[in-house]
């Protein structure tokens, strides 16, 4: 616990310091961005065992929303984030309770069904923009008084926006809540026998985890500058899942190292090799399912445990 | 002219048609998907992969080596057939013992490397297939002119259909194959190689997919995008039939490909999302889906 501790606070000082080590902001940014989404997402695949197939919908949907509020209605930048969040919240409300009638598999086929659901809306709905999207979304003040536009400024704003996320699903994860989750996911017919509402427990997991989403595609939208379809295709979704794979699911820092994995390779390689990208991310889908299933972070521990 | 709530009955006719060759390739996808989740157990993801692959097979079968409409729509299944039983063999089986969701994870992966692969040698544009000569023209139906070719498309596919849910429910083969989704053990131990039952069933799916995709060539363009949105769709068909149910899953193709081609008519901008709609109205009213056991 001492060395996570270190480890912690070793990782903290760097976030701190990245402008000056020659990071570029808008790229620590999308990392800080992704990792909410996959952290977000992480709280309901690796702790309430929910595999949702659909998580693009939340995080583009509340992109659209707060770009659209932002430049389009000229809100406040603060209020414009609340609000995608909220919405993306409802939304997940709405998927929610009806995703939660089945499980497992089918779980997953239905959110993928309504994500894609979402998909139609936003390439026909009047405020999205449709085949175009929303371009030269402007990032404003948040509540009147930070100012964004310096790309500086901004990484701040987001690295207090994640810190707090992480802060706040950490809280979540290891409260009577998150225990409860958890059983869920071990046992579901046991969390029912012994009087746990457990319908209740998975929609409210579920309705956090899409607020979560909305969240970083509300700032993704702010720190790109622009909300496409394709934020809500089911490439996205299948992206966020990777993400948490690869790191492990389940484990509280896995979607992070996974989420910085997947973007950097993206960053790195979409100029250089095209359409092999999609073909990489495969491979890599496929090696984890094949000979890592606890993911990079998962493994660690693994090995950390079993040594004496 | 005679019409229902202002809608020419000609032309709702005319799209129950087209809707219903949209719900012959549902029909086509979803049975092989229900077929290999009864005894793998695992929701094939790479269902519109194989499905695009077997319209790709089509393509370059034609372009590369002058194979026409017919051999391909024999020789394209199989190929994709035998990838996908390569597959199973290699990877797939490696994950029956754990949670179905690594099944899914593993094959939506594929799924997306077949595609990329395409992508990058194709290019994301449609390659157009010729209709085969035999299939020109036109049938006049009296209310609409549907062309031949589609006619044979629905035709087939139901022939197709109709003869897997017959070897399924009604023969030897198709008592061994249930009895193995019910219980693989208790079958092994009387001395039937389940293996070889799950690598021809996976096969058999993997080709009903592929042949569904030769059966599109000439009315779709070729693209490598086509499989995986319409995967999306057929999944919805299986969660309102219910996986368990061979015919409901026929079934529920055939009628949502119908609903799909009406709404068309009534109001074109739902026409995409119809089905989805059905699906929550479904798991509203009867969450195991309408042909389904509750498990």
């Amino acid at each position: 616990m001492k060395s996570a501790r270190v480890f912690y606070v070793a990782l903290m000082a760097l976030l701190l310091a990245a402008p000056w080590l020659g990071v570029y902001p808008v790229f620590a940014m999308k990392l800080l961005c992704f990792a909410m989404f996959a952290c977000a997402f992480n709280l309901l695949l690796g702790y309430a065992g929910m595999l949702s197939f659909g998580h693009a919908a939340y995080f583009g949907f509340s992109a659209y929303v707060t770009g659209w509020l932002v430049t389009a209605q000229a809100w406040d930048s603060g209020t414009g984030i609340l609000a995608g969040m909220l919405v993306s919240g409802a939304l997940g409300l709405v998927i929610g309770v009806i995703a939660i009638r089945r499980q497992g598999i089918y779980f997953a086929m239905i959110t993928l069904a309504l994500a894609q659901l979402v998909y139609f809306v936003c390439l026909q709905a009047p405020f999205t923009g449709g085949e175009n999207g929303l371009q030269g979304i402007r990032r404003g003040k948040v509540f009147g008084i930070v100012p964004l536009h310096d790309d500086t400024t901004m990484y701040y704003v987001v690295l207090v926006i994640a810190v707090a996320v992480f802060l706040f699903i950490r809280r979540v994860v290891h409260s009577p809540f998150g225990q409860v989750l958890k059983a869920i996911r071990e046992n579901e017919p046991r969390a029912v026998s012994l009087g746990y509402k457990v319908e209740r427990y998975k929609l409210v997991a579920f309705v956090l985890s899409a607020a979560l989403s909305g969240l970083a595609g509300s700032l993704k939208a702010l720190i790109l500058g622009f909300a496409t379809l394709s934020d809500v295709l089911q490439s996205t979704s299948g992206e966020v899942i990777l993400m948490t794979l690869l790191g492990g699911t389940g484990t509280f820092f896995g979607p992070v190292v996974g989420s910085s994995i997947v973007v950097t390779l993206q960053e790195y390689l979409s100029d250089r090799v095209g359409a092999w990208v999609t073909v990489i991310i495969g491979v890599i889908f496929v090696a984890c399912v094949m000979l890592f299933r606890r993911g990079i972070v998962g493994e660690l521990l693994a090995r950390q445990a079993r040594r004496p | 002219m005679t019409s229902v709530f202002g809608f020419p009955i000609p032309v709702i006719l005319g799209q129950l048609m087209l809707g219903l060759v949209n719900g012959s390739f549902y029909a086509m996808l979803s049975l092989g998907l229900a077929v290999i989740f009864g005894l793998l157990g695992v929701v094939n993801f790479a269902h519109g992969a194989f499905y695009m692959l077997g319209a790709y097979a089509a393509y370059v079968a034609l372009d590369l080596f002058g194979i026409n409409y017919w051999f391909a729509l024999v020789l394209a299944p199989l190929a994709v057939a035998l990838l996908g039983i390569v597959i199973e063999r290699l990877l797939l089986r490696h994950l029956y013992r754990l949670d179905p969701l690594y099944g899914l994870l593993l094959t939506f992966g594929i799924a997306l490397i077949a595609e990329g692969v395409l992508r990058e040698y194709f290019g994301s544009s449609g390659q157009s297939y010729p209709v085969p000569d035999l299939l020109q023209g036109t049938l006049n139906l009296g209310f609409m002119v549907l062309p031949l070719y589609r006619a044979w498309v629905i035709v087939a596919s139901l022939t197709i259909c109709l003869t897997t849910w017959f070897v399924i429910e009604r023969t030897r083969l198709g008592a061994t194959l249930r009895a193995a989704t019910e219980n693989a053990q208790l079958v092994q131990a009387f001395g039937i190689n389940v293996p070889l039952i799950v690598i021809a069933t996976y096969g058999a799916g993997v080709a009903l997919a592929a042949l569904a995709g030769v059966l599109s060539a000439p009315v779709i363009q070729v693209n490598p995008q086509m499989g995986s949105s319409l995967v999306i769709v057929v999944f919805a068909v299986v969660v309102i039939g219910g996986m368990g149910s061979i015919l409901g899953a026929i079934v529920s193709g055939l009628v949502l490909g119908m609903v799909e081609g009406a709404t068309k008519v009534i109001y074109p901008e739902a026409s995409n999302i119809v089905v989805f709609v059905i699906m929550v109205l479904v798991l509203i009213w009867r969450p195991a889906g309408l042909f389904g056991r509750n498990t």
